[in-house]
């Protein structure tokens, strides 16, 4: 049988390093191409993640537009492109490769700018007199760059707030959205009606897999530092991590418990479906993004739907409205032959302000400069007005980049898993841990 | 001196054409095995991302992987899980199912295409349709359980359920192992049953001292086929984590396998991981480098097994 001895070593030695050497012989960056002629007769590829079919058709129209402003630049764009591809064809380069990446996730600039898959957009900035500054809201200049080396744009932004159905409430007899955690926390009581080991409606799904209730999402209302001064994990230090978590599992107890609600939330829809359980009423509240409302409204809810900033901490009261941002990103890739002409796609899509407000409305997105921000063009509900304010307050922030992405806030989210199951009891010693786990990886990284 | 001269030549002219026959195996021999086991074992002792060179970095990739790394113990406690329990729970099922439709006098045919039939439904598919079924909340199953009075697990949601779960989607596609014990079966000569009766011998004796040591060669296949199966699990665990988990990983979230509590995490996930979400790929090799040594462990340690039995079998 000497032939079923060699398959195991053959297939798994071939998947893990012929794609290794695949790689290695290639994604060298490359900035000596940027002399490209921007004014000459050319085609660039445009990645972007959207994949609805309104979205499709937004990002295409914002696309037509710059055709019809750049008549010699022609686009080629592939749509629903995750992280994972993104990272993989900037290392192999090829004729089929991007020139401009969006992204969706921010937590990989430090990942991109680091590695230099991105260029340094810098020197194009600078050639265009474009200060990010004066053009982009503070947490947005911050994750698109790492360690002062700017390799991407803010490409619409996103901030979470606290949705809440409006008849659920009155049924309740709560006269309005709750402003502090305990207030939320009582109110999420009164809106759950249990039926029989379940729920007929449950007031809020509290655990770290209820699709955007994620950990970094809730820790965002204790304003948290990630990172110390030296780099190193602050996590164990900074007793905001401490607070959210333990309040976060205090909600999962106070709610039925965490297998009880786990098994619950198997029960919801598609998190972007017509199913989505703040839709059907599953939930009364939901920590959700700015498109969530039009997506919402789409599907013709028969509840009125409000719109709040997400709650704070008790002894934080006066930093009310604030909220985490996040948001997509725009960069151009390092392999690119074509940077001028890529650049000229990258700085419509993220500056031009017609573009970025119409691109905003399309959908329904918090618009990434200061002039689209205060555009008369912006059709502001409202409700959508809510995620506006919380994307311009001084006290709402982001998750700093990191050299290997967003892998510390896997890490602090796997911490989240073990607190709330009850796996983890003691949370000092767990975020110890963590922490430990977060520098490890970074060193690993580096 | 002519004669040494001409039997050298002959020696090597033997020589050369027995290399020519053998050139085509070992031209894929050094390309798919030699060659990426050589560089797995090089990139193992470097730090390399995917830009630039790979630079040596001594034994940081291997203290990383067993020492800091989270997620390799678990992973590998799923993967020794899935090897012994998911294996046995196929090998014991197929060989079952088999026996049950040899022994069927009507009607063969349509079992041998109800039970063959899963085996072709793809991965992705299949995993789906499981994680559904099993839903603790809204799946079939549960409610069923539930009618009958029987406590229904949480399947892909409870840890302790998860890998079960995924052992029943292995025995629901065993239609493969089926078909391969039904020609084993069918090929004992029955003779040998009329004798074991004439002795008197009872139906589990008749198994065990007459069918087994026939087709023990078959199940030895099954078993260290089943092995490698098992240690290259992948595309299921992956898939029933992330429907379960609710993140599809489309919204700019980051996810990680393993959910629930890592359980479904395995050795093949982390390559993955590391190689190609991380790209630590002196790690991923780490990683790799151990699934090969389990493998070949497990396969030497089944080969030694199986003389014994066939052995005991002659």
């Amino acid at each position: 049988m000497p032939t079923t001895r060699r398959k195991p070593a053959a297939v798994l030695a071939a998947t893990a390093c012929i794609a290794l050497f695949a790689s290695a012989c290639t994604g060298q960056s490359d900035t000596s191409t940027q002399n490209d002629d921007a004014s000459k007769d050319t085609t660039i590829t445009f990645w972007h993640g959207w994949s609805t079919p309104s979205e499709v058709a937004a990002i295409q129209a914002d696309v037509a537009a710059f055709q019809k402003a750049h008549p010699n630049i022609h686009v080629k764009v592939v749509g629903d492109i995750n992280d994972d591809k993104i990272n993989q064809a900037l290392r192999a380069g090829g004729s089929n490769s991007p020139d401009v990446v969006s992204s969706f996730t921010t937590n990989n600039v430090g990942k991109f700018c680091s590695s230099n898959a991105f260029v340094d957009l810098a020197p194009f900035l600078k050639k265009d007199g474009i200060d990010p500054a004066k053009t982009f809201p503070k947490t947005m200049n911050e994750y698109t760059q790492f360690q002062g080396k700017r390799c991407a744009l803010p490409l619409l932004g996103d901030s979470y707030a606290l949705y809440y159905n409006k008849d659920a409430f009155k049924a309740a007899g709560i006269d309005g959205p709750p402003t502090t955690w305990s207030e939320f926390e009582a109110d999420a009581k009164l809106l759950t009606k249990p039926k029989g080991d379940s729920y007929e409606q449950l007031g809020f799904m509290p655990d770290y897999h209820a699709y955007e209730t994620t950990t970094e999402h809730y820790l965002a209302q204790w304003s948290p530092t990630y990172f110390d001064a030296s780099g190193a994990s602050n996590i164990a230090k900074d007793p905001a991590f401490e607070k959210g978590l333990a309040f976060q599992k205090q909600l999962v107890d106070g709610l039925g418990g965490f297998a009880k609600l786990e098994k619950y939330r198997t029960s919801f829809g598609e998190e972007y479906g017509a199913t989505n359980p703040f839709n059907t009423g599953q939930v009364a509240m939901a920590m959700d993004g700015e498109w969530r409302l039009g997506m919402a409204l789409a599907g013709k809810p028969k509840f009125d739907i409000g719109v709040a900033p997400l709650p704070v901490p008790d002894d934080q009261k006066a930093t009310h409205g604030k909220g985490y941002l996040t948001g997509t990103i725009a960069g151009i890739a390092a392999t690119s032959k074509k940077q001028n002409a890529a650049w000229e796609l990258v700085k419509f899509l993220t500056t031009d302000t017609d573009a970025v407000v119409n691109f905003a409305n399309a959908i329904h997105n918090v618009p990434s400069t200061f002039a689209a921000l205060s555009s008369p063009k912006l059709q502001a509900d409202p409700r959508f007005k809510t995620f506006l304010d919380i994307a311009q307050n001084p006290n709402s922030t982001t998750t700093p980049a990191s050299v290997n992405g967003g892998q510390y806030l896997v890490s602090l989210q796997n911490l989240g898993y073990d607190i709330e199951s009850g796996k983890q009891t003691d949370i000092k010693a767990g975020l110890a841990k963590t922490a430990q786990e977060i520098d490890a990886a970074i060193a690993q990284a580096k | 001196m002519s004669t040494t001269y001409t039997l050298r030549a002959k020696h090597r002219r033997s020589a050369l054409r027995t290399l020519a026959f053998l050139s085509p195996w070992l031209i894929g021999f050094c390309v798919f095995f030699a060659y990426p086991l050589i560089s797995t074992v090089y990139f193992s002792f470097t730090h390399y991302d995917g830009f630039g060179a790979a630079t040596f970095d001594g034994l940081t990739n291997w203290s990383y992987v067993f020492g800091e790394y989270p997620l390799f113990w678990p992973a590998l406690r799923n993967t020794l899980w899935l090897v012994i329990v998911m294996v046995a729970c196929r090998v014991v099922f197929g060989l079952g199912v088999g026996m049950l439709i040899t022994k069927i006098k009507t009607g063969v045919g349509v079992f041998r295409t109800l039970f063959y039939l899963p085996y072709l439904a793809p991965p992705v598919a299949a995993t789906l349709g499981f994680v559904f079924l099993l839903n603790p909340g809204t799946g079939p199953v549960n409610s069923l359980l539930g009618d009958l009075g029987i406590p229904a697990p949480d399947w892909f949601t409870d840890p302790s359920w998860s890998k079960p779960a995924l052992t029943l989607l292995a025995v629901w596609g065993v239609g493969d192992l089926m078909v391969i014990f039904m020609a084993a079966l069918l090929d004992v000569p029955t003779e040998q049953y009329e004798a074991a009766e004439l002795d008197g011998a009872s139906p589990w004796q008749r198994f065990r001292y007459v069918t087994l040591p026939n087709i023990s060669p078959i199940v030895m296949f099954a078993v260290v086929t089943g092995v490698i199966q098992a240690m290259q699990s992948y595309t299921q665990p992956l898939v029933a984590a992330k429907v379960a988990s609710g993140n599809m990983g489309n919204s700019g979230q980051q996810f990680e396998p393993g959910y629930p509590d890592k359980s479904t995490l395995t050795l093949p996930q982390l390559v993955y991981n590391l190689g190609f979400q991380r790209f630590d790929y002196g790690s991923a090799c780490v990683v790799a480098l151990v699934l090969f040594a389990l493998s070949m462990a497990f396969t030497a340690l089944l080969m030694k097994r199986r003389g014994g039995l066939v052995q005991a079998g002659e």
